[in-house]
């Protein structure tokens, strides 16, 4: 095998200005994915983070095959899935047998359109496993505009949906609307799903969406610290994975999971540690 | 002076079974109810119409004058115990805070203020030790303390308390019923559901008595009479007092006791 497919740093100083794009959407993607991840993981959506992957790789990949913005049908797909997953799943036993269900027919909706496409096949499944070309001006524009949304409306439902998810009962009791606030959710949780899917591909997603933030609850119950430590751990995984994925021929997408599951496996190890010494002490 | 709550007419029918039927009462300021009967004589249930999270069959419940709609900031209410998932990334003193302002939109800044009346809460049922912890590492009497402070912290004007000393030892549910009674002096009225009357015998004004869909309100030596509690159950019932302590005899099947954890 020749290691230098993987890691190539020749002409680095040449490449680095042409991923610039690439580095800009990294960054604003573990931005939305390292905060949406604290409520996936505490509200127990991380399969419903998958499903919802799926769905928008399928509309993704019709609006590809009809000749339409990919970043859009992206969206448009996540949406549908999570607008399913909130409204029909309100219950977890519901909402997994119902992310099951969506789950391989958006994969197989996906791959037909893809099948039936005539372009190059390396863009094509770049959907799936991600990409491994730039991103243009355009997908960066698009990518920003879906990290506002989701930021502004995540900082604007951020407490009551931590009281709710603390203690539903008592949140409503104190005038929350804890049902729509966690239908509002996931459909922001859709659109980052929708902006991860064009970067690290719809099979990846979880590497984003869900390991910074559970490698960051296993160091903190702090609810400033795990927020802001999960989205450190995702700008880690994704500015790192861009960089070393940066001289070689491959996809950025190994590299970010990678980086993303050592980061979680150091979190366990401290977290471990930890422990032993609280046990001695 | 005006009435705290007011319940008329209010009845509660699910799917066939009626739950109870045209209750009528009010409650006044500063004013503490004890909630009294068996499993599945609808107490929670009476608690969730007054939250405005139960819909009644028929009947109205006006809070301060006005209907009971979605959440009330001015209700404080302590649900039954329940487990904290234990992931939560949220201390103690965090959670206690939500009870000033888990409600608002937005991050929850730092405040000096809130933090200290945050402390302040906890110290009052005996938790002050717990502020740091996550709060999915509390057990059930812890949290239920914590649950306590939440719902005290913003000196709510009627306090909803759902067999709040579940899980406690002797000591902390003295600690939490005396506290919860304190509140009177500043006019908060107080519904507390227990299935054992003992405990807050010494602040009860009023109870109402819920059993078989009918009821009866009034002060404990009214209602707590074998005849009264013999004439809703339709059964023959025998209330004992020995030394201060009122004992309900033949009123509960004796294995509903057994699901009740007692710490």
């Amino acid at each position: 095998m020749d290691w230098s497919l993987v890691f190539n740093f020749t002409d680095y100083d040449k490449l680095l200005p042409l991923v610039t794009n690439s580095l800009l959407a990294g960054a604003l993607l573990a931005l939305i994915g390292g905060l949406v991840g604290v409520f996936v993981m505490t509200r127990e959506l991380s399969f419903a983070v998958h499903g919802i992957a799926e769905l928008s790789f399928a509309g993704a990949a019709i609006f590809l095959l009809i000749g339409l913005d990919v970043v859009l049908g992206s969206v448009f797909g996540s949406i549908i899935a999570a607008a399913i997953i909130a409204f029909l799943g309100e219950r977890a036993k519901d909402r997994n047998s119902i992310v099951a269900v969506l789950m391989p027919f958006g994969l197989g909706l996906g791959i037909l359109a893809l099948s039936l496409y005539p372009g190059r096949a390396a863009n094509k499944f770049g959907l799936l496993t991600g990409q491994i070309v730039a991103v243009d001006d355009p997908k960066l524009t698009s990518m920003a505009i879906i990290t506002l949304i989701v930021l502004v409306a995540m900082l604007f439902i951020w407490r009551p949906l931590s009281f709710s998810s603390l203690d539903p009962e008592v949140a409503l009791a104190r005038g929350v609307p804890t049902k729509l606030l966690g239908i509002v959710f996931v459909l922001l949780l859709g659109l980052a799903v929708a902006a991860a899917v064009q970067i690290v591909g719809a099979l990846l997603v979880l590497a984003l969406l869900v390991t910074p933030a559970a490698a960051a609850l296993r160091l903190s119950s702090s609810q400033l610290w795990v927020p802001v430590l999960s989205v450190l751990f995702a700008l880690i995984a994704m500015l790192g994975g861009t960089l070393l994925a940066l001289g070689g021929t491959l996809p950025i997408s190994p590299y970010v999971t990678t980086i993303s599951f050592l980061i979680y496996i150091i979190a366990r190890l401290i977290a471990f540690t930890r422990s032993r010494l609280e046990v001695r002490a | 002076m005006a009435q705290v709550l007011q319940v008329q007419n209010a009845s509660l029918t699910l799917g066939e079974r009626a739950i109870w039927s045209n209750l009528n009462f009010e409650i006044a300021p500063g004013e503490f109810v004890a909630v009294i009967g068996a499993n599945g004589s609808g107490k929670s249930m009476l608690l969730k119409s007054i939250l405005g999270q139960q819909r009644l069959s028929s009947g109205h419940i006006q809070f301060l004058g006005r209907p009971v709609g979605h959440g009330n900031t001015e209700i404080g209410y302590v649900p039954q115990h329940r487990a904290v998932d234990s992931g939560l990334p949220l201390r103690v003193i965090d959670a206690v805070r939500f009870g000033l302002d888990g409600h608002s939109y937005g991050v929850p800044l730092p405040s000096a203020t809130k933090r200290k009346l945050a402390h302040q809460a906890l110290e009052s049922v005996d938790a002050a030790e717990l502020a740091t912890k996550p709060v999915g590492s509390l057990s059930g009497g812890e949290m239920q303390r914590v649950r306590v402070a939440q719902a005290l912290i913003s000196h709510p004007k009627l306090i909803l308390a759902d067999e709040p000393l579940s899980a406690l030892d002797l000591h902390h549910q003295q600690v939490v019923s005396s506290l919860i009674a304190e509140r009177r002096q500043e006019g908060t009225s107080v519904m507390f559901v227990t299935h054992d009357v003992n405990p807050v015998m010494d602040y009860v004004d009023r109870v109402l008595y819920l059993a078989q869909g009918k009821y009866s309100i009034g002060t404990p030596d009214e209602v707590l009479r074998s005849e009264v509690l013999s004439e809703l159950y339709g059964a023959e019932i025998d209330v004992v007092r020995n030394q201060g302590r009122i004992v309900v005899l033949g009123a509960h099947d004796h294995d509903h006791h057994s699901d009740e954890e007692w710490v």
